[in-house]
This record gives C-alpha cells, structure tokens and sequence, in this order.
C-alpha cells in the first residue's frame, strides 16, 4: 500500500524541487522524467491490487473528509494508461522542448499535472477526485499557457479554466447532492446509503438521484469538453504539442469518462440504468461525437484536426457510459490513449520537422521526407479510423455493439461518426503526408531524433496491439472480453463498410490536391458556435455581470466601505487636529477655564 | 484692622491680575513675571489663613506658613530654571513672543 502513497506524492515532491531549488540547473527535465519512469515501474508493480487506505484530512464533530487510495482494477488500468503515455510523453519532450528557454518550468507542470492526474485515479472518495479534478485544471491551464508570450495561448488557457470552472461548479453541485443523498462521501460506502435513501424516499429517489447525476454530468462536459462546453479543446492546441497529446488527448480529458464510469460502478448498473439521466449522457455524447466529427472535416490545422477528432472519440466513450456500457467506454477510452498519444506526437514530430509549421495545406509530401514518423502516424490512422485488428477497432466494434442493442438512432449517429473518421483522417493525411511538397518549411523536413521516434515506435506497437484480449484483459481498466475475437455481423459490417466509404471518399476527393476542393463555411467556423459564445454570451451576460460587479467593487467595497473608513478617520482627525493650535495662551486659557469649572464644581457642585 | 475677607480679595485680585497676564500678553518674560505674581496671590492666601485660624493654644497654624516657605524656595529653583530656558529660545529662535513659537501647531 505504502507504493501507492509513493506512486502519489512523489511527482509532487519533483514538482516541488525542480521549482523551488532546480529551476536555474538543467536538472528539472531528467528529474520529471526519471519521475514518470519512478511513476511507471509502481503502477506495473500495483497492477491488479484490490486494496484500499486512507486516513482524516479534515475532521468536524462526527463528519470527516479523507484523502484515500483505493486500488481496483480500474484505478491501477488508470494508472498504466497515464503514467505509460506521461513516460513517452516526457522522453519526448526531452527532444521536443529541447531548446525551449522555460523548460523548466514546462516539465515542472508536467509533474504537477502527473501528481494531480494520479489523484483522481487513486481517489476513494468524491471531495479527493473533486479536489485533484481542480488540480488537473490548474496544470492543464499552465501548459496551455505555456508560451504565454503569445495571446492566443494566454487566451486559450483562460477559456480552458473558465469552461472547466463552469463543468467544475456542477460537480461540486452534484457530489453536494450526492452526499446529502447517501449521506457519504466515499465510492466504498456510498451504496450502501443509496439503498437507504431508495426505501425512506422511494417516490422521489430516480428523479433525485438523476438530478445529482446530471450535475456530476456538467463536471465531466467540462473536462472531457462534451457539447456545448467542448470550445476549450480546439484553443488548447495553442500548449506545446506533447502537451496536447498526454494532457488534450490522452489522460486529462478521458478524466471525465473515468469519473463518470466510477460513479456508474459506485451506484450500480442496474440503478444507472434506470435513471433518465443516463439518457441524456448517451445522447450528449452521441450529439459530441457527430458534430466534433462534422466539425474536424474541414479544420487546417493538423492538431485541431486532432483535436476535433478526439472530441469525437470522447462523445463515444460518453455515449457508451450513458448506454450504460461503462466498459467498452473505458476500453475505447484504454486504446484510444495509446492511438491518440500517438498521433498527436507524430504531429508533434512534424511540426518540429516543419518549423513550427502546423497548416496541412503548407506541407505535403512528408511520407518521403520522414519515413519513420509518417508510417507510424498511419499506425495512429488505422487504429483511430477502426480498420479490423487494430486497437481501435476491437473498442469501437463494442461501442457499436452497445449502441446497436440499446438505442438505434445513437447507433446510426455512431455509423455516420464512423464514416466522418476516416474521411477526415485521410484528408490529413492525402494532404499532409503524400502529394508534394507546398512550402519551403515541408521540403526542408527532415525526420526528427531517436529520442522522438522511441516513443512514437512504442506507441506504434501499442497502438496495433491494445486492443487484443492478451494485452486488453491484463492492462484495460475495465475489459469485457468478447467471445470471439471478431464477432462477424450486422455491426462489423456497417462499421468496415463506414470505413470504407470514409476511406475511398477522402481519397477520390482530396488525393492530388493543392488547396481544399470543398468549403463549408458553416462546418470551417465550427457551426458558429465558438462566435455566439463572444458575441452573445460573453458580450451580453459576462460584461453585463462584470460591470455590475465592478461598479459595485467600485463604489461600494471600495468607495463606501475602504475609502469611507479612511475618510470618517481623516475627518475626525482634523477636528481633534483644532485644539493643537500651538498657541500657548491658548494652552493657559483652556487650563484656567479648567480649572475655574473644577472649582466650581467643587464649591457649588453638592 | 483688616479681615480675612480682605487679604482675600487682595489675593484674589493678584490671582486674577496673574492669569489675565499669562493670557493676554505676548512676552514670555512678562508672562513668566505673571506666573510669580499668582503665586505670589496663593503665598498670600495661604498666609492670611495661618493668621486667621489659629491653633488650639492661639497661635497662628504654622503649618501654611512653613508651606509658603516652600513655595517660594520652590518659585526661586523655576526662575531660575524658567530664565535659562527662555534664554536658550531666545538663542534658538532669535524671538521671545510667544506668537511666533508655533512649531507644535497640529
């Protein structure tokens, strides 16, 4: 047990030596990654433990919030996944961030975000997830911010905190409900409080029940950036790129899916199931999925590609939550990180190639310029589009599958979202990677170092083989393994067919093209959606608040309360200020006037 | 012969005279010569009740004699020191008129 603890704290005792003593030495890059290195080893050690500690963080009269540890196979699955790709993503951040003057401070956040990740992995009870989710959100804001020089990545990480602050206040909402429901706080006993609450109330338990779920819902539309709090994502690409792919793609945004598919374990399937809320979820994500698919179809930039399609992915492994099919959610969400990881580093490896070039339309023809890179993000491509016997594959067949049992319009979504994928990706990569080159920073690409391509080639390897029932039922967080590897049917059929389409139309319309043949202006301003939020939402209620709130800073906490003091003050300091006139007579005069009334008093007082 | 009532009123006057000086006039060493004049006014009365309230064996009560004796004794060391003081403004400020002594003016 006492691992675990170590496996916690110890990116955040690095976090803090490389800030408060290393940060001059170049030491802070070796020490975090020996750290996930550190990280990595205990998880594979843990792995498969069923335990659970915990001890009193705060304590008033009878009631206790803890900070715990419990290990299940979920938790220690988690913990490979992020510490696995936060490993990768360090060794190749090394070679990434290398002539980075902050470095630093970038592989500081990085230990933080390690450290706040860990925690609501391990977390035993709502308030330590609740607590660590805050702290995923400060780091994340941090790596955005990153280049801070630049606005746009100032601005990105300040819509990032604020969409998450939003998701986060429905959160704390729901645990609040959920407490007050169950009368606990952590995953263990909440069960049994639940059973409780259902036979003393059992005419408002669901619609109650549901309330709270949908609250703890919003936390997870913020952070796994489902509609309509999924702007932050896109802007997040301004973070350096490994960011993106450990933080944007990889861990912090499926923190959602795995908190969701805890709750769905603490309360139970069957109870899950029944609720109205699980509707909505599945709904939510199906909707995420269609439109962030739609949406990625016409972006130009390699990593918002990326990163629309990631929102696709996480609307999936919503919708499977939702279904109440937790598990192949968490199995998506398993292979998803490794091909998603991969790709986003692979982009990573080209851009550095290209010069900080991340415009499609500006390259072209990288294949031949950088082999390695270019055969590994087609890895990355297979696996996401789903072609039979890659990772992706196995996990988007049993969404389907699930889908296709319960609810078929999410089904069909799901089957249009399978066609939009391949069709994007291959318009990334017809555009990106074959062709001929369409600017000076393409042709001069050249392929990156070994200390990029390692972790691009382990991912690779993973990326192909995560999804098969050897690596799967040991490392997965949550696994159901099929009967048969690949179960021929109705569902494997629209989904080859849906990758075939993708497929052949991406090629026919975008192979051999200099510039975009299509052009939606709807689906290329991201259905306007980002442009209502400033020009209504911020302009009319955000500005609106801000300034009653200034005005109100303004004049009353300031003009009223602050300044008032000081003047009452000054005021009657000036008044006291007259008698010290410095004149001595006056002095006397006083003093025998004083004296005459004391006499008086004296004489004729009784 | 004269009546208590009339050293008193004597004394009073001197008091009055004493402290409408201080007051009033502008030089400190006429104010300073003003604040002798009132104890000059409390000796005196203090000696007019020495006379007019004898003890029990029909002397006079020595007791507020001995006390002027002191006062005066007392009234000679603060001339003295008074004086030195008013000299050493006077070299300070090249002035003695308490108008122009303002610097604890709040």
């Amino acid at each position: 047990m006492n691992l675990a603890w170590i496996l916690l704290f110890l990116p955040l005792a690095i976090a803090a030596a490389n800030q408060l003593i290393l940060k001059k030495t170049g030491l802070a890059p070796l020490l975090s990654t020996a750290s996930a290195l550190g990280t990595f080893a205990l998880a594979v050690m843990l792995l498969g433990k069923n335990e659970t500690s915990h001890f009193a963080w705060a304590t008033l009269g009878d009631f206790s919030i803890n900070i715990g540890i419990k290990l299940d196979q979920l938790s220690t699955g988690m913990m490979i996944v992020v510490t696995g790709i936060g490993l990768l993503v360090h060794v190749f951040s090394l070679a990434y961030m290398k002539e980075d003057e902050a470095k630093a401070r970038y592989f500081t956040s990085l230990s933080l975000f390690m450290f706040s990740m860990t925690g609501i992995v391990l977390a035993d009870n709502f308030i330590m997830t609740f607590i660590f989710w805050e702290l995923v959100g400060l780091s994340s804001f941090l790596l955005i911010g990153h280049w801070y020089q630049k606005d746009s990545a100032a601005d990105a990480a300040k819509k990032a905190f604020l969409c998450n602050r939003i998701g986060d206040f429905g959160f704390m909402v729901g645990i609040l409900m959920l407490w007050g429901i169950t009368g606990h706080l952590g995953f263990d006993q909440m069960k049994s409080g639940l059973a409780a609450f259902q036979a003393a109330n059992p005419a408002i338990f669901s619609s109650v029940l549901s309330a709270a779920v949908l609250c703890i819902f919003c936390g997870a539309i913020g952070k796994s950036a489902q509609l309509p709090l999924h702007v932050w994502l896109p802007d997040a690409m301004e973070g350096p790129t490994p960011v993106s792919a450990l933080i944007h793609a990889a861990t912090m945004v499926a923190a959602g899916v795995y908190m969701l598919f805890r709750l769905q374990f603490t309360l139970g399937f069957e109870a899950f199931e029944a609720l109205q809320a699980s509707t909505v979820i599945a709904w939510t994500g199906g909707i995420t999925a269609l439109v962030a698919a739609l949406m990625a179809t016409q972006q130009n930039d390699i990593k918002r590609v990326l990163a629309y399609s990631t929102l696709s992915q996480l609307g999936y492994m919503v919708m499977a939550v939702g279904l109440v099919h937790g598990e192949a959610g968490m199995f998506h969400l398993f292979t998803h990180a490794w091909f998603k990881a991969l790709l986003f580093l692979s982009s990573g490896a080209v851009i550095y190639a290209c010069h900080h070039e991340q415009d499609i339309w500006k390259m072209g023809g990288l294949l031949k310029k950088m082999p390695i890179t270019g055969f590994t993000f087609l890895t990355g491509f297979a696996a996401l589009i789903a072609v039979p016997y890659t990772s992706g594959f196995f996990s988007k067949e049993q969404i389907l599958e699930a889908a296709h049992e319960k609810e078929p319009i999410l089904f069909w979504i799901a089957a249009v979202v399978a066609v939009l994928t391949p069709f994007y990706m291959t318009r990334l990569y017809v555009v990106a990677f074959l062709g001929k080159n369409r600017s000076e920073n393409a042709s001069h690409a050249h392929e990156v170092g070994p200390l990029m391509l390692g972790p691009l080639v382990i991912l690779a390897v993973l990326g192909v083989i995560a999804g098969f029932p050897f690596v799967a039922s040991k490392f997965a967080p949550a696994y159901l393994q099929p009967e048969h590897l690949v179960h021929l049917g109705f569902v494997t059929y629209v989904s080859v067919g849906a990758l075939a389409i993708g497929v052949l139309t991406g090629f026919m319309v975008y192979a051999g093209k200099e510039k975009d043949p299509i052009s939606i202006p709807l689906l290329q301003n991201r259905f306007y959606i980002d442009g209502f939020y400033d020009n209504f939402i911020v302009r009319y209620f955000q500005d609106t608040l801000a300034s009653i709130i200034a005005f109100f800073d303004e004049w009353v906490i300031n003009g009223l309360i602050v300044d008032g003091l000081s003047r009452s003050a000054e005021s009657l300091g000036n008044r006291f200020r007259l008698v010290q006139s410095g004149s001595l007579q006056g002095y006397a005069f006083v003093f025998g006037l004083g004296v005459l009334i004391v006499v008086y008093f004296i004489v004729f007082g009784r | 012969m004269a009546s208590l009532n009339d050293y008193l009123l004597v004394s009073g006057l001197l008091f009055a005279i004493g402290l409408a000086g201080v007051v009033v006039r502008r030089n400190i060493i006429v104010v300073f010569m003003c604040l002798e004049l009132m104890l000059s006014a409390a000796n005196l009365t203090l000696v007019a009740f020495s006379r007019f309230h004898p003890a029990a064996n029909g002397l006079p009560d020595y007791n507020g004699q001995m006390l002027v004796f002191f006062v005066i004794t007392v009234a000679a060391a603060e001339v003295a020191v008074g004086l030195a003081i008013i000299v050493a403004l006077y070299r300070a400020r090249q002035t003695i008129h308490t108008d122009d002594l303002t610097s604890l003016k709040g």
